[in-house]
């Protein structure tokens, strides 16, 4: 093997500007793993099938399992743990997944969690078929999915009535 | 950790023609969908990658002085679809971009990446290649721009020479103006999946909708390398809009296509998706175009 290249990079990571000293071959999800401890981010499949890794980058899911860390360079990061508020608690979108019994294993969830958040922050209404496309790229092997869906569909109905009731 | 041995960043087009020159090994690598896939899997372990991510010029689609869409080769499947000129100019590409994997394989996926691979399979080569698009690629000399038609030299083999990248694809306005298209994708799943076999038809009818100007299809999985049927095209130039000029459409079709038998489907079960996807493209690109078989 060659000599190991480094690079150094600076990017936000849920709200706090971060830097770091990282492998060229690392990946975003290796990278946040373990320079981060960002252990949200789960390593599944690692080919880019399963989106148990999926992060918002710049508001947009990824798989960041079949993404190169010296790519964020500059970039919006956000991880289930930049959900929560400062003091612990939960966001709704969380809750609901419990609520709902959308959880089994738990592994698939941060994933599902942060597709479901993109597809809550459009502010868009969307079908359940609609959803299922937007969610296409997670995968479950417990729950069957209708638990899932019930969640994110009770979320996006509660913030868009909050929403029409703020105007 | 990836297997990679050195990974070169481009920091401009020019960049990037140098680095081609210096470490002719090195592959090119622009989302990695497909890349780092193939590390992963051992194909490409201890390779040594060109970067292009950074590379923000050759994103988005636009249009050129003389009408022509041009789409930047790291132009994501997603940004593709949701694109206004793609929206309004040619529908169907967008259509088959959303096609491709899902959402977050969508979004870094490129266009260059699906038709620089030269794989058969590629979403959005099909219609690329029924609108008789070009490649332009950057070289030590300058630009060139290849045929679709052309591109594809083989499996996984293109016509990009040692000192290019791929910077661009370009459709003429002569080759998407009045003419409405459809994308079929053949699959074993709605998402997460790889076509069994693709197709994409556009049409151009007369102005009284009752006769067809010219139609051309593309084909993917319907041979080692996304493919034209030109005796369907011929089959069916200047004939009236029927059910009789679809069937011959179909027919002229399969009479050059040439799937092979493989894991995911044998070549009769092919043959025969591929005679129906060639009809109901035509079908539903006739009643897009605004006439009534």
């Amino acid at each position: 093997m060659s000599k190991v290249q480094y690079k150094q990079i600076q990017f936000i990571l849920n709200g706090h500007e971060v830097s770091a000293s990282i492998d060229m071959r690392e990946s975003l999800a290796d990278m946040l793993r373990n320079e981060f401890g960002m252990t949200s981010v789960k390593k599944g499949c690692e080919v880019g099938e399963c989106g148990a890794c999926t992060v918002l980058i710049d508001g947009r899911p990824y798989d960041s399992c079949i993404f190169l860390a010296i790519w964020i360079d500059g970039r919006k990061v956000t991880t289930l743990e930049g959900l929560m508020d400062e003091d612990g608690s939960i966001s709704d979108i969380q809750q609901a997944f419990i609520d709902e019994a959308a959880v089994q294993c738990g592994f698939c969830t941060p994933g599902f969690i942060l597709s479901a958040e993109h597809l809550l922050q459009t502010g868009k209404r969307y079908s359940r078929d609609e959803i299922r496309r937007e969610l296409s790229g997670n995968m479950c092997r417990c729950t069957g999915y209708q638990n899932i869906i019930n969640a994110v569909e009770k979320t996006m109905d509660k913030r868009l009535e909050e929403k029409s009731e703020s105007r | 950790m990836y297997d990679i041995n050195h990974l070169y960043e481009a920091t401009s087009v020019e960049h990037a023609v140098e680095l081609r020159v210096e470490q002719p090994q090195a592959l090119i690598i622009s989302g990695g969908s497909d890349v780092l896939i193939s590390i992963r899997a051992g194909g490409l372990a201890g390779c040594d990658l060109i970067s292009l991510y950074g590379l923000d010029q050759l994103r988005g689609v636009s249009l050129d002085p003389d009408g022509s869409i041009r789409i930047g080769t790291l132009t994501s499947f997603t940004d593709l679809s949701e694109d206004p000129i793609i929206r309004e100019r040619i529908p169907v590409l967008g259509e088959a971009a959303a096609t491709v994997g899902g959402p977050q394989i969508r979004n870094i996926g490129t266009i260059g990446g699906n038709t620089c691979n030269g794989v058969t399979s590629a979403d959005t080569a099909t219609t690329l290649l029924a609108h008789d698009a070009f490649m332009e690629l950057t070289g030590r000399e300058g630009v060139r721009l290849v045929p679709m038609t052309e591109f594809y030299l083989g499996v996984k083999k293109v016509d990009i020479r040692p000192d290019e990248i791929a910077t661009a694809l370009l459709i003429r306005p002569q080759d998407y103006q009045d003419f409405h298209g459809s994308y079929f994708k053949y699959a074993m799943r709605d998402a997460m999946d790889i076509a069994t076999s693709s197709c994409s038809v556009n049409v151009r009818l007369s102005p009284d909708k009752k006769t067809i100007e010219k139609a051309r299809i593309g084909f993917g999985v319907a041979g080692p390398v996304p493919m034209r049927t030109p005796t369907a095209e011929e089959a069916v130039r200047g004939k009236p809009v029927s059910i009789d000029t679809i069937e011959a459409f179909a027919a002229g079709a399969l009479e050059d296509v040439n799937p092979r038998t493989s894991w995911r489907a044998s070549k009769e079960f092919r043959l025969h998706i591929q005679g129906e996807l060639a009809r109901r493209c035509l079908y539903e690109s006739i009643r897009r175009a605004g006439g009534k078989v």
